[in-house]
This record gives structure tokens, C-alpha cells and sequence, in this order.
């Protein structure tokens, strides 16, 4: 569609008319969220490439167990949905705080404490049926993640305490206090050699998706990805928080409640990092203990910005995420590499999709009416 | 019977294209060795495998079987213990072929391993450190251990006659019952030589957390502890800070002498070897594998490392004269009168338990000369 610019910006755009040079703009617009990041994984791929080979590695057989061991067999691929589950919710608490300009990175504390929320709820709930307290579990946890992240929201907004160190802090508050849950007063007396909580009841257990063996996580996960890009691109509530991101005084100045949106936004993220620690209990774990502070609140963070904060590019990123680390093991096995291996590499995509971001605008192939009249 | 995977059109391309130029294990000579009576074993490590410690032991018992003729070892290392360890337990059963896979950490066994044996009947799956139970367990699982507390008792008999202080020291990472049991054998060891020693004791709370080990044992040697003892998944910070203040050191896990040759004084070491070549012998001549294996110093499943330079001759008499009497059976670490360090007596006069004693199992106490607290 043919858009307005300059002095026409709050005219009344006149009806687009389908044509194929209009069709082609708006491909050509639409791409530049495609092309660029994907360049930048190519970026990513032919220098990581090199650096094998100065190594004396073949780059070529390290891309190749890479597909295989990620996505090239069914038993990769349920590897790679299996470890983006929990990569899901845990990118969702960094993008949805972002889109109010906030940076954190601290979902691995909603993650540990959400898993240690379930399965504390699980306990008194051990004869309730699967209906009654799998929903508790994932409220309980729910709770939990988003009071812990709202703690760095309330911060920010009311003491101005940076969100980013404030989050980063609390995530070590919370793995020590559920180090000390699950050892002092709620450890299973049976778990002699790996202080856990006592197991979550038989049909509280959430199994896998059908004909997959993968578990139910993955999928609440992608749906997750599509409600939280409804509450940002579709609602008001989302429109007014990305309002704020983009300037705090131009929202305060419309009235917008920017105190509730920040709060609000942490706490949501954090809620969904709360998931997936009680995913973490409820379908892999069966019990809270020292595991479920498995890292993944930190890939998450790699996740939301190589997604640029969009809830629904989390999902292909979690899945290539998680399809790389499923990777890892045949890669330490085949050619001998350190384990390592694969940090560098996540870490060098890292780097490239930072970089690619000054790239937006720059090409003019992607901005059409910037092109010369036809 | 060993699983033997269906290689897919892609794997038998690439296998093709990959075999002259690469030595490894693919699907395809995987099923081929197993006609010829060959075996794969998979080994996976929660930390790094050159961690001077835990991890490391079992490399080195990993080392020994891939000298075995027929024997290929895959490895992983550094695997959480998530749904990761699962992933790599049937990625190494169904890329490589693995017919036999240890699990080598603690919290592998419950659920992951337990979730993985059972779809794969035909590969056999051994724990390090949990209790297999028959009917409870899968069949095709199993578990070993070593008690390694002997070895403790005669670090503390070569402490106590290091120190000058007459204070030596201990880091910890949990007050979980193998810890303790360890930390308890080392004072009771060292009060075997003189009974006015202590052993302060610091938990770090975490199995490997180096920033807390090496201020925990800054903080035992602030205090005028002389020698240091630990139990992490990787003693090398424990060691090399203790060695760069000036303290003794008796190793944990592994054998740490190379860093700090002049003040490692002896160690309890895993000798895992005996136990995997075991395994895997029996495994290649088509014998069951047993479920439930345990041993210590007389097994061959424990051994010291050799004695430092600053080891005196009447510490290593001492030391040795122990250890005979362990190596013919019958020796016990825990006899009573016994009192914890809060003054409650844990066993009674005229009671003694052996190291296999199940009762040794659940120890939540620190013994009398020990300072610190479980909680």
C-alpha cells in the first residue's frame, strides 16, 4: 500500500489499491525484520566457520552434526522442542518488560522460584485430581515469578533502582532461598544425597504432546509467544506501553499510568518465567531442588534480543536455540570439540544480532518510498 | 541385545563421505562392530572432565576401558542435570550405538535416567551413587558406588601429624550424608593421632562454586587452620589457594598433587578404573552386568595418592599401619562412646558400624572436634 509521509502525517491514508508494485513494497518492508537477522546468523555461521578452521576443525562436518544433532532426525528435533520449552517463557520475561525499554535479565530467579511455588503447591494438593491441581501448580508458580520480577518493576518505578542489576541481584536472592527451602523446611527427608521436595503426586505430572516426545510445556510456551504479541501489537494496553518505552515523559504527559504498565509488564514476564520453572517440576523434574536452576532464564536473554523483543519471533529462535545446544553433545562426541564450543558460537550470534541492529533503515531496498518515483 | 539403530538415507550419505577422512563412530560402523562382538559406552559428566575432581575421576576410569581392545568411549561433559542428560543418553544410544551408558552424577538418576532406561530394554544403564532396588528399578538399570570415608580417616591420621596449629580444616559444598560422613572421618581420623585436634568446616552450599571455595578456604587458613582437606566437585581452588597461602593439603576425588607438590600431603582418590574395566569386560563377554555394586579401599574401588615430600616417615608408618588393618577387613571409623559437636551421643558405648552399615547412610551430625554447623 501506498503510505503518506511528510507533511500528510495525520491525513487520512486513501484506500490502498492492490497492485503488484504495492505488493512488492509491502514484501520488500516486511523483509527487513527477515533478512537482517538472518544475515546476521550467516554473518554468524560463515565467521564461526573460519574460526574452526583455523582451529584445524571442518567447519563443514560441525554445520552438518549441527543439523543433525538439532533438527535432522525426530529424535533431534523433539531434543530441540525439549529444551525450548522452558527457553520460551524465559525469553517472554525479557521481551515484554523490553517493550517498555527495560532490560532484564534476572527470569532465571522466576524461573527457580516459580518451579519451587509448584511444587510446594503440589504438597497439600496430593490427592487432588490433575484437573484441580496442575492449574494451582502453574497459578501458584505464576504468582511466585511475577512478584519476584515485579520486585524489580516496583524498584525501577519507585526508587529508580536500575532494572537490569536489580533483577540480575534478585536472581541469586532466589536461587539461595530456594537452596534453603528445598534443604531446610520443605526437604524431603527421604532425599538424603540431593536435597529435593517430596515428589509431586503421580497425576499431577504433565506428560508429552502426541506422537512427540516432547512435553506439554512447549506448547503452552508458543502460546504464550501468540498472547503476549496479541497484549503488545492488538490491545491498548500494549500500545500504551510501548508509548512509554519510547519516551517516558511524552506518556506521562498523555496520562498514561506508566507506573502500573512497568509493574505490570515485569510482573507478567516474570509470570511466564514462573511457568516454566513449574514446567520444569511438573513434567521433567517431578520434585523442586538445586536443577531447576538450569540456566535457561540467561539463554532467554539471548533469545528476546536475537527476536528483537517479538513474542512471536521468540518461537523460531527458542527452537534454533534449542535445536544448536540438542547439537552440542554429538559435536563434543564426533569431533572432540569442548563443550564450550557451542557458547562461543551462541555468543558470537549474540554479537552479530546486536551489531545487525544498526542496519534497520540503512538499506534502501527496504524502504520504498525512499526509492526514486517510479 | 544391543540397540541397533536404523541409519536414515542422509546418514548413510554422509557416513559415506565422512569415513575415509574421520576415525568416529557413526551409526553405520557402530552396527557394523557390534556383528563383530564390539561395544560402544557412553560416559556423561556433570562438570568439566579435567576438573581435578570428581569428573576427572571418572575420565580417567573412562581412559582405562578405551584401552580395552573392540571398546569405543563416547563422552560428554559439562551435561545439567535436566532433560538435557536424557537428550544425551538416547543421542548417544541412537547416533552412536551406545549399548552400555554411565550416568556419572548424583542427580541423573531420579527421573532422568529412570525415565530414559525403559524404552531402551536392550541397553544396559549404571549409576554412580544412587541405590538401585530390585522391582522398583528397571532391570536393565543399576547403580555403584565406593565408600571412600577410609580414605578421610587416613587423610586425617597424615593431617594430624602435618599440623603445627593443631587446627585443620574443611571445605564443604552440602551437608548431605556422604559429605558428612567425610568431613566426620577426617577430624576422627586425626584424633586417632592426637585427640585435642579440631576441624573448623565451611559448606559452600554449591557443588562447584570456585569464588566460595577459595574464600572459605582464605577464611580456614585466616583462622590458623594449617591443613585443608575439601569435598567439591573440583578441589583445584580448594588446592591451589590453600598451597598459595602456605597450608597443607590432602586431596579429594582425584589426585591434585601436581598443584601443589611441595604441600599435597596424601589424598582419597576414586580408582574407578577397576569398576568401569569390570563392567565392560563382562559386558563384551555377553555375562549380565549386576544392579547393585559397592566397594571401598579393599575393593580396589578407593586408593590414596602417593605421599608428598612433606610427609614424614613416622606419618606414612602410622598411615600405612591403618590402612593395613582396613585392607584385611573390619575396621570401623564409627564407634561409640561417639558424641556430635552439640553434645548428643549418636552411638552408644560398646557399638561400632563398619563402613558398609546402612546406618552410616543418613548421618546428619558433625562429630565432637568439629566445628560448624549442618544448618
Amino acid at each position: 500500500m501506498v503510505q503518506l509521509v511528510g507533511d500528510g502525517g495525520d491525513a487520512v491514508a486513501p484506500p490502498p489499491r492492490v497492485t503488484g508494485r504495492s505488493v512488492l513494497d509491502w514484501i520488500s518492508r516486511r523483509a527487513e525484520v527477515v533478512v537482517i537477522p538472518l544475515g546476521a546468523i550467516l554473518a554468524g555461521l560463515v565467521l564461526f566457520g573460519v574460526f574452526l578452521w583455523i582451529q584445524g576443525h571442518d567447519p563443514f562436518q560441525f554445520y552438518d552434526l549441527m543439523y543433525l544433532g538439532g533438527f535432522g532426525r525426530q529424535l533431534s528435533i523433539e531434543s530441540a522442542l525439549s529444551r525450548a520449552a522452558p527457553l520460551l517463557f524465559a525469553a517472554l520475561c525479557v521481551a515484554l518488560p523490553a517493550r517498555l525499554g527495560l532490560v532484564v535479565i534476572g527470569g532465571e530467579g522466576a524461573i527457580v522460584l516459580g518451579g519451587l511455588a509448584a511444587a510446594a503447591i503440589a504438597l497439600p494438593l496430593a490427592n487432588a485430581p490433575a484437573f484441580v491441581g496442575i492449574p494451582a501448580m502453574a497459578i501458584a508458580a505464576m504468582i511466585a515469578g511475577g512478584f519476584w520480577i515485579g520486585i524489580a518493576g516496583a524498584l525501577r518505578h519507585y526508587r529508580g533502582v536500575n532494572e537490569t542489576i536489580s533483577s540480575l541481584l534478585l536472581a541469586y536472592v532466589a536461587i539461595a532461598l530456594m537452596n534453603h527451602i528445598v534443604e531446610g523446611p520443605l526437604r524431603d527427608p527421604a532425599s538424603l544425597n540431593k536435597p529435593s521436595t517430596a515428589p509431586i503426586a503421580d497425576q499431577l505430572m504433565v506428560g508429552t504432546l502426541p506422537g512427540l516426545n516432547v512435553h506439554w510445556g512447549f506448547a503452552v510456551g508458543v502460546v504464550a509467544c501468540i498472547l503476549a504479541w496479541i497484549l503488545i501489537d492488538r490491545t491498548t494496553w500494549g500500545f500504551s506501553a510501548r508509548i512509554a518505552g519510547g519516551n517516558v515523559r511524552a506518556a506521562q504527559i498523555q496520562g498514561l499510568p506508566v507506573g502500573k504498565l512497568i509493574i505490570g509488564f515485569c510482573a507478567l514476564g516474570g509470570a511466564f518465567a514462573g511457568l516454566a520453572g513449574m514446567f520444569e517440576v511438573a513434567a521433567v523434574q517431578y520434585s523442586a531442588n538445586g536443577s531447576l536452576a538450569a540456566r535457561y532464564g540467561y539463554t532467554g536473554i539471548l533469545i528476546a534480543f536475537l527476536a528483537r523483543h517479538n513474542p512471536l519471533m521468540i518461537i523460531p529462535f527458542a527452537v534454533l536455540l534449542g535445536g544448536i545446544e540438542a547439537s552440542g553433545g554429538l559435536i563434543q562426541r564426533r569431533m572432540g570439540l569442548p563443550d564450550a564450543t557451542i557458547l562461543v558460537f551462541e555468543g558470537l550470534l549474540f554479537v552479530l544480532i546486536l551489531i545487525s541492529e544498526t542496519f534497520y533503515g540503512r538499506f534502501r531496498i527496504f524502504n520504498p518510498e525512499k526509492r526514486s518515483p517510479a | 541385545m544391543p540397540f541397533k539403530p536404523v541409519p536414515s538415507r542422509r546418514d548413510l550419505l554422509k557416513t559415506g563421505a565422512a569415513l575415509g577422512a574421520l576415525g568416529v563412530a557413526s551409526p553405520l560402523i557402530g552396527a557394523r562392530a557390534f556383528a563383530q562382538g564390539a561395544l560402544t559406552v557412553g560416559f556423561i559428566y556433570v562438570g568439566p572432565r579435567d576438573d581435578y575432581g570428581y569428573n576427572q575421576a571418572h575420565a580417567e576410569g573412562a581412559a582405562a576401558v578405551k584401552a580395552i581392545p573392540g571398546v569405543t568411549v563416547i563422552e560428554e561433559e559439562n551435561v545439567p542435570e535436566s532433560v538435557a542428560v536424557q537428550r544425551s543418553m538416547e543421542s548417544m544410544i541412537e547416533f552412536d550405538g551406545a549399548a552400555l551408558v554411565f550416568p556419572t552424577s548424583f542427580g541423573y538418576f531420579d527421573p532422568h535416567m529412570l525415565a530414559v532406561a525403559p524404552r531402551y530394554p536392550g541397553v544396559q544403564f549404571r549409576h554412580c551413587g544412587a541405590v538401585w532396588q530390585e522391582g522398583v528399578h528397571p532391570a536393565n538399570t543399576g547403580t555403584y558406588f565406593g565408600y571412600i570415608g577410609l580414605g578421610q580417616y587416613l587423610n586425617g591420621i597424615v593431617a594430624a601429624h602435618a599440623s603445627r596449629t593443631k587446627k585443620i580444616g574443611f571445605v564443604a559444598a552440602k551437608p548431605i550424608p556422604q559429605v558428612l560422613i567425610n568431613i566426620n572421618s577426617f577430624l576422627l581420623g586425626a584424633r586417632s593421632v592426637d585427640p585435642t585436634i579440631t576441624c573448623q568446616v565451611i559448606f559452600t552450599g554449591e557443588w562447584s562454586m570456585a569464588v566460595r571455595e577459595a574464600e572459605a578456604t582464605n577464611a580456614l587458613i585466616d583462622q590458623g587452620v594449617d591443613v585443608v582437606t575439601c569435598h567439591v566437585d573440583g578441589p583445584k581452588v580448594v588446592v591451589e589457594t590453600a598451597a598459595a597461602r602456605g597450608a597443607y593439603v590432602c586431596g579429594y576425588h582425584a589426585n591434585q598433587s601436581a598443584l601443589a607438590p611441595a604441600l599435597y600431603l596424601t589424598g582419597a582418590e576414586w580408582n574407578w578404573a577397576t569398576l568401569y574395566t569390570n563392567f565392560v569386560n563382562q559386558a563384551l563377554a555377553g555375562e549380565p552386568l549386576a544392579n547393585f555394586v559397592r566397594g571401598g579401599l579393599s575393593d580396589g574401588f578407593v586408593k590414596m595418592s602417593p605421599y608428598g615430600p612433606a610427609v614424614t616417615a613416622e606419618a606414612a608408618a602410622a598411615a600405612d599401619a591403618v590402612k593395613a588393618e582396613m585392607m584385611s577387613g573390619g575396621f570401623s571409623v564409627f564407634r561409640g562412646p561417639l558424641y556430635t559437636n552439640t553434645g548428643t551421643l549418636v552411638i552408644p558405648e560398646g557399638t561400632a558400624y563398619l563402613e558398609t552399615d546402612i546406618a552410616l547412610e543418613s548421618m546428619d551430625y558433625l562429630v565432637e572436634g568439629v566445628i560448624g554447623s549442618t544448618s
